[in-house]
């Protein structure tokens, strides 16, 4: 059994002595499971619909008991879900208001968690959001919802000033600080959502891709010294597995933190 | 600024895609308008499928936990009022019996206290009858015997006196008048 075959990607390189081909972009280019008229279904938007599925049964099922003594399954779906609502919505949008974005920081962070996830769930080992264009929508929603609630609360023009005109500061400074306010604020923050998720999902698979299929490239055409280098490869692929799972969740953590981040200064009355 | 972002990319990876063998490749960067509809799709299901059937009922749940903790509570609270109310009536209840039973106690030795006193009473006057009866009889019977007596002693006394004179007493008449006149004299003396 192979590490490559572990983690579940096609070896570019298929032994006996090719030139080594490294792992690229190309990789992420999966081909069409099926296709509907022009549409090419691929594997991650299968994982898409597969994530948002067994989110759903595992709440679903777990919320829908009720027991005032819960089971293990209620169990685990509160303790998780309470996670989210108190760890995220209502330390920090504050217990005031946090009751009507419980939906939503739960949506995010399970659907992020889960299609993390599959990065490290054998067959199916390929991360969803190292499609950076997922990645995109979900930052896009972010951006809707935490501008439309500041538009909501303080109007266009109050939203405008409370994200871009810092409290307490007059004069020429303004000048410099409200573009740059503006632009952090309101331009880069789902950027850098986007990026984010991607980045980490991207790059962690890619790794795992270099050092396993690597270290098959070295093992089928290396001396000995290089075949035990190859070994060391895989076992470095195995470890760098465990912190992949790792940032799985953190990704899935900070993306969902950051929502409710800026959905409480959107809802501030002063920065 | 995305599409700046992704044809900055783009260039960058034209250049290196020179090592990256000959399949036709895009950025990774680029926006792939199915991916990101699909994305947006699943996820508003998902969204609208939690806010609907999976956050009402955990919520629910939690308030029902809150609210049973605290009715639990405060039943417990009038429970333990009421068992103290209980307490404290079975506590009077108990004094009363004492009382009760003191009394009672009370009374048995005064009515046994009296009823020794009737059955001595009652003793004492069926002595004095006794006694009264006895002395009665020894009275009849003393009477008895001092008519006997009298009788026996006149015919003893005559009997004798007419040895001692030698004749014949035995004219009754006479003999026991002067018997009689005798004993009444001795009477008289006494």
């Amino acid at each position: 059994m192979s590490v490559a075959g572990i983690v579940g990607i096609a070896v570019p390189a298929s032994g006996g002595g090719d030139e080594f081909v490294a792992p690229g972009p190309g990789n992420f280019d999966l081909p069409a499971v099926f296709s509907i008229g022009s549409i090419d279904v691929t594997k991650p938007m299968l994982q898409l619909v597969l994530a948002a599925g067994l989110v759903f049964a595992f709440l679903f099922f777990a919320a829908r008991k009720r027991a005032m003594v819960p089971g293990r399954l209620q169990f685990a779906g509160e303790e998780a879900y309470s996670a989210v609502r108190n760890g995220m919505g209502r330390d920090i949008i504050g217990s005031h208001d946090f009751k009507p974005y419980i939906p939503y920081l739960i949506t995010i962070f399970f659907f992020v968690l889960t299609n993390n996830l599959f990065s490290s769930i054998p067959f199916i080992q390929f991360p969803t959001f190292s499609r950076a264009s997922m990645a995109y929508a979900l930052a896009g929603i972010s951006w809707l919802v935490y501008n439309s609630i500041g538009v909501r609360k303080h109007g266009l023009i109050g939203y405008l000033k409370l994200q871009c005109v810092p409290a307490g500061i007059t004069g020429p400074m303004l000048l410099l600080l409200v573009p740059l306010e503006f632009l952090s604020n309101l331009l880069i923050r789902p950027v850098t959502l986007a990026l984010r998720l991607f980045c980490n999902m991207f790059a962690g698979h890619l790794l795992l891709i270099l050092f396993s299929t690597g270290g098959l490239y070295m093992l089928q055409n290396g001396t000995p010294f290089v075949q035990g280098a190859g070994i060391v490869a895989w076992i470095l692929a195995i470890a760098i597995s465990f912190l992949e799972l790792l940032v799985q969740f953190l990704q899935a953590y900070v993306f969902t933190l950051l929502n409710a981040m800026y959905i409480q200064g959107a809802l501030a009355d002063e920065h | 600024m995305l599409s700046y972002l992704i044809s900055l990319s783009e260039t960058a990876t034209e250049a290196a895609t020179g090592a990256v063998v000959e399949t036709e490749e895009h950025s990774p960067l680029m926006v792939e308008w199915v991916e990101v509809a699909i994305a947006l799709i699943v996820f508003g299901i998902l969204f609208f499928a939690i806010k609907k059937f999976v956050v009402p009922n955990f919520e629910k749940t939690f308030e029902e936990r809150t609210t049973a903790i605290e009715g639990g509570l405060q039943a417990a609270e009038s429970k333990q009022a009421e068992a103290d109310a209980k307490l404290a009536e079975l506590e009077g209840q108990l004094a009363d019996a004492r009382h009760e039973a003191a009394r009672i106690r009370e009374e048995a030795r005064e009515q046994g206290a009296q009823i020794i006193s009737e059955l001595r009473e009652q003793a004492q006057t069926e002595a004095a009858r006794i006694v009264e009866h006895g002395k009665a009889q020894i009275e009849a019977e003393r009477q008895q015997a001092v008519t006997s007596l009298r009788a026996e002693v006149g015919t003893l006394a005559t009997t004798l006196a007419g040895r001692i004179v030698g004749e014949s007493l035995d004219d009754d008449d006479r003999s026991s008048r002067v018997v009689d006149r005798f004993l009444a004299e001795l009477e008289g003396a006494n």
